[in-house]
C-alpha cells in the first residue's frame, strides 16, 4: 500500500501521467462502446432509407405498375380487381388535411406562443404550460376517437352534408393536436430575443403591441417559420387520426366534407388486411412509404436550414 | 420630486427649445395602437383559451361516455365478441410487456449515445453527421418505424409479429428522445465538477460514471418517462408490425407471479415470441367498428390509458422538480 503511494509519487515528480496498461485499454474499449450507441442512430436512417429503396424498386418491378403512372394516375385502387397506381388521390387526401389542420394550428399556436411569452402573468403561465403539455401528450389515437364520435356530430349540425367520415373533422382535431407543438416551439424562439429590443422598442415610444409585433416577432421570425414547417411534417406523417376518421376512401376530390383516404391511413389499411408477404398490394405500401418519407425528410431539412441560415443571434 | 431633488417633470424635456406635451407627439399613432393592442391581447387570451378549453371538453367527453362501463370486470376479462362482456385484460398485459422490453431495448442504448455526444465525440464532420441524424429521426413519421420494424425484426429477423419485434420497433422510435433528453439533463450538470474530477487525476470515465452520470440521473430519468409514455400511447408502428386485434390470450400464458415461479423459463423464452395487443391497439379497434356499445367500450378503455398516461407524467413532473429543488444546496 505505502510502496505504492510512495511509487504515484516519484512518478508524479518524474511528470509521468500516463494510465496504468489496463485503465488505458478500457478506456478506449468504453469509448467505442458509447460511440456504437451513438452511431446505431445513423445505422437506423441507413436501414430506413435502403429498406424502402429496396422494397420500392419491387413495387415498381411488377409488370403493370411504371414510376411515371404512380405520380401521374388519378385513380389508387390497388385492391380493385381493375388496378390503378396513382398516388394523387392519397396525396391530395394528405395535403386536404394537413392543410386544414395548419389553418386551425397556426394562428392558434402563433397567437398563444406570443400571449404566453409576452402577455401572461406568470402565475397563469404556469398553469396554461401544463395544460398544453397534456394536451400534447394524449394519444393520436384518442384524438381520434374524439374526432369520431364527438367532432364529426357537432359539426353535422351546421355542415348537413358532412359524411361520417371526412377530411374536415379529422383535419380540425388534428390542427389541435399540433397546436401545442406550434406553440412551445414558437415560444421557444419568442424568447431568446433579448429584453434589451423590448426595452429599446418601448423607450422609442412603441405600445407593447407594436413591440410585439414590429420587434419581437420579426426578430423571431426564423424560429416561428421553422415550427410551421415541423408542424406540416407532423401533419403530413400522422396517421391515427386520420385513419379513424377521414375514412379509407381514395377518391381524387377536393371537398373537405367527405371521405378520403390519407397516405398513412393506406399503410395501416394494407397491414391491417392479410395480403400476402410479397404480393402487389404489399409492395405498394412500401412505395407509398417512400414518398411520405421523402416528404417528411424534406420539410424536416428546410426547416433544420431556416434556423441555421436565418436565425438572428444574439451575444 | 424625485430623489435627486429635481423636478421630475424637467426630466421629460429632453427636446431643446420644444416642451414635450404627449406621447402622441413621439407616436402619432398611440391611440391606435393602444386600442389595437387591447383588441390583440383579447383575440390571444381567446385562441390560448381554445386549447384549454378543448382539453376540458374532450375529457369530459370521454370521462362522461366510458366511467359508467369501467367496473372491475372490464379490467380482467378477455376481449369479446359481445361489447357488454369485452374486456381490456390482453391489452393491458401486452402494453406492460411492450414498455418493459423497451425500456430494456432503448435506455441503455439512448443514455450510452447521450454521454458519448456530450463528454467523449470529437468536433468533427461524423459527429454533426450524427447530430443531424438524431434531430432528423425525432421528426420521422412513427408509422415508417412501422415499416422498419415490420421488414427487419418481423421478416428479417424472422421474430414474427411478436412482443419482442414489437418492442424492438417502439425502442428504436423512442431513442432519438431519449437521447435528445439525456443529453440536456447530461449538459446541465455544472463543468466545475468535470473540471474538479479531472483535474484529481481521474480519467474521462471515471469523470462520467462517478460524478456526471450520477448528477444527471434524474433528469435522464424524467425524460425516459416522458419517451415511454409516448410509446405506451404509440399506435402505428405496432398495427405496421402486426400486433393483433383480438387477443384471448396474455403473452406466454403468464398471468400472476405464482406463474412466473412456475416457470421461469417461459418468461424469457416463450412470452417474448408471443403474439400480443396493446391498449391503444384495442381502443383503435372498438372504435373502428359501428357498434355504439363498442364505442363506449373504446371511451372506458381510453379513460384506463388516460390514467396510465398521467401517472407516468406525474411521476415525471415529481421527479423534475425534486431534482430542481436539490439542485442549487448541491452546487
Amino acid at each position: 500500500m505505502t510502496t505504492g503511494v510512495q511509487e504515484n509519487q516519484t512518478k508524479l515528480q518524474k511528470r509521468e501521467f500516463r494510465l496504468p496498461l489496463k485503465q488505458y485499454l478500457a478506456e478506449g474499449v468504453i469509448k467505442r462502446l458509447l460511440f456504437g450507441s451513438g452511431f446505431l442512430s445513423v445505422l437506423v436512417t441507413v436501414s430506413i432509407v435502403v429498406i424502402l429503396i429496396w422494397e420500392s424498386s419491387k413495387f415498381f418491378g411488377f409488370e403493370d405498375v411504371t414510376l411515371i403512372q404512380f405520380l401521374t394516375d388519378t385513380q389508387w385502387t390497388p385492391l380493385f380487381a381493375d388496378k390503378h397506381f396513382g398516388i394523387l388521390p392519397l396525396l391530395v387526401g394528405t395535403l386536404m388535411v394537413a392543410v386544414i389542420a395548419l389553418i386551425v394550428a397556426l394562428p392558434l399556436g402563433l397567437l398563444s406562443a406570443i400571449y404566453l411569452s409576452e402577455y401572461a402573468p406568470p402565475r397563469l403561465r404556469s398553469i396554461l404550460k401544463p395544460v398544453l403539455e397534456i394536451l400534447a401528450g394524449i394519444p393520436t389515437v384518442v384524438y381520434g376517437y374524439f374526432a369520431l364520435v364527438t367532432v364529426t356530430p357537432f359539426l353535422k349540425q351546421f355542415i348537413p352534408g358532412l359524411g361520417v367520415f371526412n377530411a374536415l373533422s379529422a383535419g380540425v382535431v388534428m390542427g389541435i393536436m399540433i397546436l401545442p407543438m406550434v406553440s412551445s416551439l414558437s415560444e421557444d424562439a419568442i424568447r431568446v430575443v433579448p429584453n434589451s429590443l423590448r426595452r429599446a422598442a418601448i423607450a422609442l415610444g412603441s405600445t407593447k403591441f407594436e413591440t410585439t409585433m414590429r420587434v419581437v416577432v420579426p426578430a423571431s421570425l426564423s424560429g416561428i417559420v421553422s415550427a410551421f414547417i415541423l408542424a406540416a411534417s407532423r401533419a403530413i406523417g400522422e396517421t391515427m387520426i386520420v385513419t379513424i376518421a377521414a375514412g379509407m376512401n381514395p377518391t381524387l376530390t377536393f371537398s373537405p366534407f367527405q371521405a378520403v383516404e390519407t397516405m398513412t391511413a393506406y399503410i395501416v389499411q394494407v397491414s391491417l388486411g392479410d395480403t400476402p408477404v410479397g404480393s402487389l398490394e404489399y409492395q405498394s405500401i412500401f412505395a407509398v412509404g417512400m414518398a411520405l418519407f421523402v416528404m417528411t425528410l424534406f420539410f424536416n431539412f428546410i426547416s433544420h436550414f431556416i434556423v441555421k441560415r436565418f436565425r438572428e443571434v444574439y451575444q | 420630486m424625485n430623489r435627486r431633488g429635481e423636478n421630475f417633470r424637467s426630466d421629460a424635456n429632453v427636446f431643446p427649445g420644444k416642451p414635450l406635451r404627449s406621447l402622441q407627439e413621439i407616436n402619432p399613432n398611440i391611440r391606435r395602437s393602444y386600442r389595437l393592442g387591447k383588441v390583440f391581447q383579447w383575440i390571444a387570451v381567446a385562441a390560448t383559451g381554445v386549447a384549454v378549453l378543448v382539453l376540458a371538453i374532450l375529457l369530459f367527453d370521454i370521462f362522461a361516455d366510458g366511467l359508467s362501463r369501467l367496473r372491475p370486470s372490464f379490467i380482467t376479462e378477455f376481449p369479446s365478441r359481445h361489447p357488454e362482456e369485452a374486456g381490456i385484460k390482453s391489452a393491458i398485459y401486452g402494453s406492460i410487456w411492450i414498455i418493459v422490453l423497451t425500456i430494456i431495448v432503448s435506455l441503455p442504448l439512448g443514455i450510452s449515445a447521450a454521454f458519448y455526444l456530450e463528454e467523449f465525440a470529437p468536433k468533427n464532420r461524423l459527429t454533426e453527421i450524427i447530430n443531424i441524424n438524431i434531430a432528423n429521426l425525432a421528426a420521422v413519421p412513427s408509422i415508417v418505424y412501422g415499416i422498419l420494424g415490420l421488414t427487419l425484426f418481423v421478416r428479417a429477423f424472422a421474430l414474427g409479429r411478436s412482443v419482442l419485434a414489437g418492442a424492438l420497433t417502439m425502442g428504436l422510435l423512442i431513442l432519438p428522445i431519449i437521447i435528445i433528453a439525456s443529453r440536456e439533463a447530461i449538459r446541465g450538470v455544472p463543468g466545475s465538477i468535470r473540471e474538479a474530477s479531472m483535474g484529481l487525476g481521474a480519467t474521462r470515465w471515471q469523470t462520467v460514471r462517478h460524478h456526471v452520470f450520477p448528477r444527471a440521473f434524474p433528469g435522464i430519468l424524467t425524460g425516459t418517462i416522458l419517451a415511454l409514455s409516448r410509446a405506451v400511447g404509440e399506435t402505428a408502428p405496432l398495427i405496421m408490425i402486426g400486433a393483433l386485434t383480438f387477443v384471448p390470450y396474455v403473452p406466454g400464458n403468464i398471468e400472476t407471479i405464482r406463474d412466473v415461479i412456475a416457470d421461469p423459463i417461459a418468461l424469457i423464452t416463450f412470452a417474448p415470441m408471443d403474439g400480443f395487443t396493446v391498449l391503444p391497439i384495442q381502443i383503435f379497434n372498438w372504435v373502428s367498428r359501428p357498434q355504439q356499445e363498442f364505442h363506449v367500450a373504446a371511451a372506458a378503455a381510453i379513460v384506463v390509458l388516460l390514467v396510465i398516461l398521467l401517472t407516468m407524467n406525474a411521476l415525471a413532473i415529481y421527479l423534475r422538480n425534486r431534482f430542481e429543488k436539490k439542485g442549487p444546496q448541491n452546487r
